[in-house]
């Protein structure tokens, strides 16, 4: 697929809150890349109840491609894959993005293998080079080091970090081409069914990836039994819950809310760690939020490096405190 | 039920970054650093154990040279793993993950007759979560990503994968491919019998010849990426500490500078 390889896919998640921002950021990128390399930028959404072509060519989408099928209706990836490959065969783009979500954290490599390209997964910087190829930025060892790689087959197959890039503004009025791709999917190839989905994040209240403030907690808490203080502060605040994978392997609370490069990526304004030591792969999850707010007992905890603030204390003396004190600067108590 | 589980042998991740030097484009680990079954593979191979505990079988692991990586192999052996193999070749060197995923792919096929073939979500030292599906696509076997929980019912995998909300309970047939998430199981410690039992055992070593491997597939001549450049990104320490007296003083003095920061 070398020969002459163009043009720019992002392949869109649509089952994203209203307050997401993962569709803008991927098209954001899309965009760029088409205009540095002034090739097209195709959106591809799998599925029927897919999201408008109207907010896709709003962001950057010179096209959109609705592959429709009934299997592609949930995320199954024998069917997105059987979907995919004719599709970008034919296609023959330079260029395969999409976020680096757990969709694409199997969708990406598995793409790249069945299309025998290369691929670089859960990217936090890119830039085109002379030849129209990438020049992509992964973290490696946890975030203690970066690379700058390059990938020599097309397409190239790139899964981007959320929140690591700037979305895209939407501009009112902009349109496009939209197009549709009945794949024939051979159900022998389909060798795996999703039975159910099994939701165990809060449905109601901010979600932990969309909010604007977020209390997280880690083992310094010493144990589940005090996991109250930190709703209890994030309440107040109106802010979402988060924790360590510390915490979320202990059982304390469900894997959802783990934060980190194997959990989720947010941006908030603000981030309280508490007991948090730190931890390289903790802060990745981290990395583009604003101010961070770290409470730990232990005065050389690595949290303290990546704070604008710091308190250095038994999160059991000091959460009640400052649930209070927030009650009361903001009027709830 | 036979069970391959893949494991990388790393340089220890926790360590802090002053422990690694950048030499090229390559990450050196400092001398006296310890080297451990990568994050996420030793719940693999406790996967596999507990599923060979309760239906039979038998667990083969399996590790990509060099040849320190025969000690990641003791270990698994030690932990209850029945063989361990270890795929070193010089034509294997600076192989990317296609070809690591090449590599692997050829010894299970070599290996023969695999129900289930486990490893880990990511590699601890290149985080980049890709040797599964290229060992999935290669022998052309269904793959999920990343599962918390496995059991085997009979006829098929009931794997729960884990999405951004909760988890997907998915049935797979076998053979098939799963990548273990670190909730999958907590690994055990070997026994002392285990280690002694694995101190004695011979771990073969299949070579690209033995797997009929094509060099040009693997190692540096394999490669489809390639690295440029590594660096250490730079952390600006400006942490501003908020002391008092009690913690309602604390809590207030911080409560006055988020709102003075307009963050409240």
């Amino acid at each position: 697929m070398t020969a002459e390889a163009r043009g720019i896919v992002a392949i869109v998640e649509p089952a994203e809150g209203p307050a997401g921002t993962l569709t803008a950021e991927l098209l954001g990128v899309a965009r760029r890349l088409g205009n540095d390399l002034n090739q097209p930028v195709t959106a591809v959404v799998l599925g029927e109840a897919a999201a408008e072509a109207g907010p896709l060519w709003e962001l950057g989408a010179d096209r959109v491609i609705r592959v429709v099928h009934p299997l592609l209706n949930q995320f199954n990836l024998d069917a997105a894959l059987a979907a995919l490959e004719p599709l970008l065969r034919q296609e023959n783009p330079n260029v395969v993005l999409m976020a680096h979500t757990f969709q694409g954290r199997a969708l990406g490599p598995a793409l790249a293998f069945r299309l025998g390209t290369g691929v670089a997964t859960d990217c936090v910087d890119l830039r085109p080079d002379a030849g129209g190829g990438l020049v992509l930025t992964r973290s490696i060892l946890g975030g203690n080091f970066r690379a700058e790689v390059v990938i020599d087959t097309r397409p190239q197959v790139v899964t981007l970090r959320p929140k690591a890039f700037p979305p895209a503004e939407p501009s009112t009025g902009r349109t496009g081409a939209e197009e549709e791709f009945r794949p024939e999917l051979d159900p022998a190839r389909i060798r795996q069914e999703v039975r159910r989905r099994v939701q165990e994040a809060a449905a109601e209240g901010v979600r932990l990836e969309d909010a604007r403030i977020v209390v997280a907690g880690g083992r310094g808490l010493g144990g589940p039994e005090n996991w109250h203080l930190i709703e209890e502060l994030a309440s107040a605040l109106g802010a979402a819950v988060g924790a360590s994978r510390a915490v979320t392997d202990a059982g304390w609370v469900p894997t959802s809310l783990q934060v980190g490069l194997t959990g989720k990526t947010i941006s908030p304004d603000l981030y309280i760690a508490v007991g948090i030591s730190g931890a390289v792969q903790h802060m990745a999850g981290v990395s583009s939020a604003k101010t961070i707010v770290a409470i730990n007992k232990d005065p050389d905890a690595t949290i303290f490096k990546y704070a604008r603030f710091g308190v250095v204390g038994d999160a059991k003396e000091i959460l009640p405190a400052l649930t209070r004190e927030v009650k009361k600067a903001l009027g709830k108590a | 039920m036979n069970i391959v589980v893949c494991i990388k042998y790393v340089p220890d991740w926790e360590a802090p970054a002053s422990q690694f030097r950048i030499e090229d484009t390559r990450l050196v680990p400092a001398p006296g650093i310890a080297y451990r079954i990568s994050d996420t593979d030793d719940e693999a191979i406790e996967a596999a154990l507990r599923l060979k505990e309760q239906h039979g079988g038998r667990v083969t692991a399996i590790s990509l040279g060099p040849a320190a990586a025969r000690d990641g192999l003791k270990h698994a052996l030690a932990m209850g793993c029945d063989q361990a193999i270890l795929l070193d070749d010089p034509a294997f060197e600076d192989s990317d993950a296609a070809g690591t995923a090449a590599v692997l792919a050829a010894a299970i096929r070599k290996l023969g007759d695999v129900d289930l073939v486990l490893t880990g979500r990511q590699a601890a030292d290149w985080d980049q979560g890709q040797v599964h599906a290229g060992i999935a696509e290669l022998l052309g076997l269904p793959a999920v990503i990343p599962a918390r929980h496995i059991e085997w019912n009979g006829s098929e995998f009931i794997v729960h994968r884990i999405y951004e909300e909760g988890y997907e309970e998915i049935a797979v047939k076998p053979p098939c491919v799963v990548a273990c998430s670190n909730e999958i199981a907590e690994p055990r410690y070997p026994t002392l019998r285990g280690i002694m039992a694995a101190s004695r055992a011979q771990i073969p070593v299949w070579t690209a010849a033995d797997l009929g491997v094509d060099p040009g597939q693997v190692g540096r001549a394999g490669r489809r990426t390639r690295v440029l450049r590594l660096y250490a990104p730079q952390v600006e320490a400006k942490c501003e500490f908020i002391e008092g007296e009690t913690p309602e003083e604390i809590a207030a003095k911080l409560v006055q500078r988020l709102r003075e920061e307009k963050l409240l």
